[in-house]
């Protein structure tokens, strides 16, 4: 139902189906039809399209994709990469560069390591227990995900700022919390707030309370139970959305923005930092910046491809 | 062990699973409890493992309070029905587990555990696969691992959820005799569930028949099978002949006729008189109180299986009877028909 | 002892887990979330009104709607033409194509701002040729359209092509055998069962396309009036220090997303009894 979930649950499903048409045997009439003479392609087959057609399809389909995607993607490393590689591994040794990087791991250390217990912990108590109103909790999890990242960080602004509900008493006792490391981690954590848990509930519902329910009447411990039985069978479903997350945390533009100040060398991380650079007409140490959360952008993908074979290995073991 | 199950009331919502259900087990015994799907079965084994808990009642194991403790404390092993089998760890593993939780003053070392782990798997004749993962194994012998692991931990009594309920017929039927004589050996205390008659009566040797959340009766295979205390019971086990009858002044009458059958003081009113298809006397028409047209036959075995369309009700009540096979049935024959063995419940039950 | 052992559970740490689950959503979202609206309710309606309704706050939330379900337009119509692709063609790189569909998703969205704004700005490579065409994109709403447009092709695509995957082959097999031809069978009997997909898809795209914030900003222009975002409005009142009114923009904009989740959920039940099977 919300964004990301959505996503992530349907690009599940559909890896599930990845096998079936890499495989020759069975394909599907469109597969069959590159190895059929070219005189008899269309007639014959009930399920595709005239050749022209489905030329025209693909073409507008790869156009598309090409112009929207990959062109983007292609600018980000030849305008970082424009001045040669000197220049780019200069602006990345910027003292501002390596202050933004470290905030930047640093967030996502907290914001993925509380996500992740959280996470844990909700997901535990949403599928593997009944209770009335369950959709609505899950409901309420999924909030941040169709917040827009701006009210994420506007909602903290409030609380904490000068005009904020806690504002003076902050003042007064001196914490600083916007426009300081704590502001930002609060929205972090607030944007990144489902991933973990979304990754966790379906999986774990579907795998049910049975392997629990043996290792208890085996005389395990809730712990043990947890440790030995529950957290092996969900460690793909766990690093999924823990990448997802921290994919996220890292990338996390609007709601930081909001929050965070834009105090140079203290509170800018990697996305506000390009921003800056940009604005400043600093092009190629902006898309410096930009190349190696790209980069992120690009493992993370890799590795959430790889980790949905997994699952659905997982998946079909299990329904066996 | 001994099992003791007192005045127990499971709700789920609005719906009575168990209704004042009581039941003692005894030492040694290999108890069914047979009913058909929702008869509250499977939630009485759950809550005698502490799986599920009741509203009200009591359950006692070797005259200690049960429901004060969790599953983990009570030393139940629970067969489940689609074994719960680890599916992360080896078979060997599976067997370990519940001697690897153990609290550490208890534990046993590691070279013990693995001589019981062995131990088990020769017992359920399975010593071979002990490195395989569970989906590498077939129903039957996830079955018998499942049965392994819960004897690991030494269990006070042993509980099987429909325990062949998931595996095909031939496999089915040499696991009940595996069972029974794994039984003998080892004699623990069990409580299995089923809703194949056959397999209550084949393995057990005591039946606890239930319905809708009670217990319509409680005897040995032969008993629930010879005297069964209701109608449900008289219709779930075996395969029974119903004709509504009506009993008044000590008589029985199927429609408006009465029959050569003593009411046995059954209350009068509208009844059912049930009786085994092999427990109808078959003799040349006018010979009986119930005489009708034989449709079709069907010969096997030992026995002839016969339609017979009643007289007295203008052909419309049609039963099936089983004969030997010494006197051959033609269809259109006029027979007349006697029940030897028969009982008779009030209409309603 | 009769009585006293009801309603316990098997699997233990229910208590803890939901007291947990509950405190930490409270603190990270609840509170926050009602926060704004307690915030809002210092306006009184003439004040709030008055703030929603100036000439403003009005054109970016017009600018952001309007163009928002402009660009959810095109990729309803541009994901359904991927998703045919992707999942009926066999064509060189398809697996690649499949794969960068989710781009747009994963690439943090100040880097797909400041990409989208190099490519499109007058010397940027897809730029210089528009500007040749007497077109201007970057820093114009048509910037704003286009960038949209870019972070809502995954939504539509992923949330379309397990569905069109799953559709029983049968289903046309047997149209065709009914005599239909194959125009008749994709519009009549293929895109139909897919409408419920598309719609969600849409609603998704639409409701992610009104909130964005860092890919829209670099290739806006930021003009007030004519290119200028709701959320940047927000993050300008903010800076002035007008919180009162930020709130009251937020509010409308979080009222349009809870009313998009709502519509997404009863598009998703609908689809469920439409398709028992699934």
């Amino acid at each position: 139902m919300s964004l990301q979930s959505n996503l992530a649950s349907s690009t599940t499903q559909l890896r599930a189906y990845a096998p079936k048409t890499d495989l020759n045997v069975a394909s599907p009439p469109s597969q069959r039809e590159r190895v059929r003479p070219h005189t008899a392609a269309s007639k014959r087959d009930l399920r595709t399209e005239p050749r022209p057609i489905r030329f025209l399809i693909v073409a507008l389909a790869l156009l598309f994709l090409t112009v929207f995607v990959v062109l983007p993607l292609v600018v980000v490393f030849a305008s970082a990469f424009s001045r040669g590689i000197s220049a780019y591994f200069a602006a990345l040794s910027e003292p501002e560069a390596l202050s933004a990087i470290q905030l930047t791991l640093l967030i996502a250390a907290i914001s993925v390591s509380l996500n992740l217990i959280f996470g844990v912990i909700a997901a535990w108590a949403i599928s593997k227990f009944d209770f009335a109103g369950k959709t609505f909790l899950i409901t309420l999890i999924d909030l941040p995900f169709s917040v827009s990242p701006v009210i994420s960080g506007l909602v903290f602004v409030l609380l904490f700022g000068a005009q904020g509900f806690f504002g003076t008493w902050l003042q007064a006792h001196n914490i600083h919390i916007l426009f300081a490391v704590p502001g930002i981690a609060l929205a972090t954590i607030f944007v990144t707030f489902p991933f973990v848990a979304r990754a966790l509930i379906p999986l774990m519902q579907e795998q049910g309370t049975q392997e629990e329910e043996a290792a208890i009447s085996l005389g395990a411990s809730g712990l043990q139970t947890f440790f030995r039985v529950t957290l092996p069978n969900i460690k793909w479903g766990l690093l999924y959305g823990v990448l997802l997350c921290n994919a996220r945390a890292m990338g996390e533009f609007g709601a930081v923005s909001v929050v965070s100040g834009h105090i140079r060398g203290q509170t800018n991380t990697m996305p506000l930092l390009v921003e800056i650079l940009y604005n400043e007409y600093q092009f190629v140490a902006s898309f410096a910046i930009a190349s190696l959360l790209a980069m992120l952008a690009l493992i993370t993908l890799v590795v959430k491809t790889i980790l949905e074979r997994r699952l659905d290995e997982g998946q079909i073991v299990s329904d066996d | 062990m001994t099992i003791e199950v007192k005045n127990i009331v499971k709700k789920f919502g609005d719906f009575a699973a168990l209704d004042t259900v009581s039941l003692k087990v005894g030492d040694g015994e290999l108890l069914a409890l047979l009913g058909p799907s929702g008869s509250g079965k499977t939630t009485l084994l759950r809550i005698i493992a502490g799986l599920d808990w009741p509203e009200a009642g009591e359950v006692t194991i070797d005259g200690e309070d049960a429901l004060g403790r969790g599953a983990s404390e009570r030393h139940v092993g629970f067969v489940f029905q689609h074994y719960a089998l680890f599916r992360h760890m080896t078979v060997f593993e599976n067997v370990a587990f519940g001697l690897r939780v153990q609290p550490r003053a208890i534990r046993k070392d590691e070279k013990a555990i693995r001589a019981r782990v062995k131990e088990l798997l020769d017992l359920v004749q399975l010593d071979w696969l002990s490195d395989r993962y569970p989906s590498q194994l077939s129903g039957g012998q996830r079955q018998r691992i499942a049965l392994a692991r819960a004897l690991a931990i030494e269990p006070r009594i042993l509980l099987l959820d429909e325990p062949f309920g998931a595996l095909d017929a031939k496999v089915r039927k040499e696991l009940r005799q595996w069972l029974r004589s794994l039984h003998q050996e080892i004699h623990v205390t069990s409580i299995f569930v089923t809703h194949d008659q056959e397999e209550a009566l084949e393995v057990a040797n005591r039946v606890v028949v239930m319905d809708k959340g009670r217990i319509e009766q409680i005897g040995t295979p032969g008993e629930v099978y010879d005297n069964p205390a209701t109608a449900f019971v008289h219709g779930f086990i075996g395969e029974s002949i119903v004709l509504p009858v009506d009993v008044s002044d000590g008589a029985v009458r199927l429609g408006g006729r009465p029959l050569n059958v003593a009411a046995n003081g059954a209350a009068p009113g509208a009844s059912k008189l049930f009786v085994r298809r092999h427990d109808m006397q078959i003799g040349p028409a006018g010979s009986g109180s119930l005489e009708g047209a034989v449709r079709h036959v069907r010969s096997f075995g030992p026995i002839q299986r016969a339609e017979v369309a009643l007289a007295d009700s203008e052909g419309k009540t049609v039963i099936e009877i089983d004969a030997p096979r010494d006197r051959e049935l033609q269809a259109g024959e006029i027979i007349s028909l006697e029940p030897r063995r028969y009982r008779i419940f009030a209409a309603h039950e | 002892m009769s009585t006293a052992v009801a309603r316990r559970s098997t699997l233990p740490g229910f208590g803890l887990t939901m007291g947990l689950t509950l405190t930490w959503l409270s603190v990270i979202v609840l509170i926050p979330l009602a926060g704004l609206f307690l915030k809002t309710f210092e306006l009184s309606f003439d004040q709030f009104w008055g703030i929603v309704t100036s000439r403003r706050t009005l054109s970016a939330l017009k600018i952001s709607f309007g163009l928002s379900f402009a660009a959810a337009c095109v990729n309803l119509v541009m994901g359904t033409v991927i998703v045919w692709a992707l999942v009926r063609y066999r064509f060189p790189g398809r697996r690649l194509f499949d794969a960068i569909v989710d781009i747009p998703f994963a690439l943090p969205t100040a880097v797909a701002g400041v990409a989208l704004t190099q490519l499109f700005a007058q010397k940027g490579w897809l730029g210089a040729p528009l500007a040749e065409l007497g077109i201007k994109v970057a820093f114009t709403p048509i910037g704003i359209f286009l960038a949209m447009v870019f972070i809502g092709i995954p939504f539509v695509v992923r949330t379309v092509q397990p569905v069109l995957i799953d559709l029983d082959p049968e289903i046309e097999e047997a149209a065709a055998s009914l005599g239909a031809d194959r125009w008749h069978t994709v519009f009549r009997v293929i895109l139909p069962s897919l409408i419920p997909a598309l719609l969600t898809g849409f609603a998704l795209a639409f409701a992610r396309a009104v909130g964005e914030y860092g890919s829209v900003i670099f290739i806006a222009g930021n003009l007030p009036n004519v290119s200028e975002i709701a959320p940047l409005l927000i993050v300008i009142r903010l800076s002035e220090f007008r919180y009162a009114d930020a709130t009251a923009i937020a509010v409308v904009m979080l009222l349009a997303s809870f009313i998009i989740i709502f519509a997404v959920n009863r598009l998703q039940r609908w689809a469920q009894t439409r398709i028992p099977t699934h």
